[in-house]
């Protein structure tokens, strides 16, 4: 039995079937991260930190005349998100029911798919993880309201990626307004701002949840790097006469190898 | 009363170990009886019997099938090295070569799971480069 503890939940297979569909369905188009950045692993619950290949000085050793050093590792965070589903509507799917109310998975996975997003880019102090936005070197380039000069400013962020020696593809995350304002835009002659923006980097247009601005990333490899632990799960809390507490969770580190590997861009 | 699909003591075994081996047997157990009514249909000259072993031998498919998907969705490095191999035009041991290298390294790297997770599986979106 897994930490889950998913066989203790009064909930049919079936059910259960449902529930991970859903949760899958509604995290994937957010989790922009993951659509960016390298992902290893999943390393399993157990998997608790990040090897940095550093170590730091020990001072005063126990005995005289031996030195030691101390390993420095990236512990993993954990996150979890709790949601409730009533237990008439999982007898109804087992009666075959269409349309279940989820809409509190449907919401906590709006939520950590946020939070990972907004960890990736804008760091989490608490947990030791600093953000690309954070980490990035180049000057930022601030996007303006104006969607018709977005292509100056991403051909701009790209210029200076090259000129610090970063290779392609990139990618761009877009937090949700920038994101719709540019689906929205057609350039002079009709040209969808997307494909314009696509040409440029070489690389995709992420729509990216938890994001303040933009970020224009290499997607060349080995300067980002996600450490999943435990990969995002539904996990079983307790249930009561009604209904039943449930809760996502993943673990994970994130660090920058290469802070001059991306370009923030503020909004 | 067998237990052949289990190799190892069946009470050491987690919960979904233990159904994804019975999945394994049925899906075996399911392509034997395809082999089996292949042959009959191959020697019965009678119509009438010939059409109840076609439309039996169409259970089987649906059931191999069935079993196959869902072994599929709980094994994401079996699932990946399939995608490459299964509903395409080409030389099948070229593709399977092809795919196996792709994901065996490529959840390697990564330190996948091969089977047991009880996660979501979604692991990295990024899109892989088209080959």
């Amino acid at each position: 039995m897994s930490h889950l503890l998913r066989e203790h939940a009064p909930i049919s297979e079936t059910a259960w079937g449902v529930i991970d569909d859903e949760a899958r369905t509604r995290l994937t188009p957010a989790l922009a991260a993951r659509k960016l950045v390298d992902f290893a692993g999943p390393h399993g619950w157990e998997h608790s930190a990040t090897n940095l290949g550093r170590t730091q000085e020990l001072a005063d050793p126990p005995v005289e005349g031996v030195s030691g050093r101390q390993r420095r590792v990236l512990a993993v965070a954990e996150l979890s998100v709790p949601f409730i589903i009533g237990l008439d509507e999982l007898r109804d799917v087992d009666r075959g029911a269409l349309d279940v109310d989820l809409r509190s998975l449907s919401e906590a996975a709006r939520r950590l798919a946020t939070t990972e997003n907004r960890i990736v880019f804008h760091g989490w102090e608490r947990a030791g993880i600093v953000g690309i936005v954070q980490a990035a070197t180049h000057d930022r380039i601030t996007l303006g309201d104006d969607c018709e000069r977005y292509p100056r400013h991403v051909a701009k962020a790209v210029e200076l990626l090259l000129g610090a020696g970063i290779d392609g593809p990139y990618g761009l995350a877009l937090g949700p307004e920038t994101y719709t304002r540019v689906l929205e835009t057609s350039e002079h002659g009709g040209y969808p701002l997307l494909d314009h923006l696509r040409k440029i980097l070489g690389g995709p247009l992420v729509w990216a949840p938890g994001i303040q601005g933009a970020a224009v990333v290499s997607m060349r490899g080995g300067d980002f790097l996600f450490d999943c632990g435990e990969d995002i799960s539904v996990g079983y809390e307790h249930h009561g006469a009604g209904e039943v507490a449930l809760y996502l969770s993943e673990s994970f580190s994130f660090r920058v190898v290469t802070p001059e590997a991306a370009v923030a861009l503020a909004a | 009363m067998g237990f052949d699909q289990y190799h190892e003591p069946a009470d050491e075994l987690p919960e979904e170990t233990r159904t994804f081996a019975r999945l394994c047997a049925s899906l075996t157990e399911e392509a034997e009886a395809i082999g089996w009514y292949e042959q009959r249909l191959a020697l019965e000259p009678d119509r009438d019997a010939r059409a109840i072993m076609r439309d039996a031998q169409g259970e089987e498919f649906k059931h191999f099938s069935m079993d196959l998907e869902c072994l599929l969705r709980r094994t994401p490095l079996w699932r990946e090295i399939a995608m490459g191999i299964l509903f395409r035009e080409g030389d099948i041991v070229e593709q399977g070569e092809e795919a196996e290298e792709q994901a065996v390294e490529g959840a390697a790297a990564r330190g996948a799971p091969v089977t047991g997770s009880v996660s979501l599986g979604i692991g990295s979106l990024r899109a892989r480069p088209a080959s």
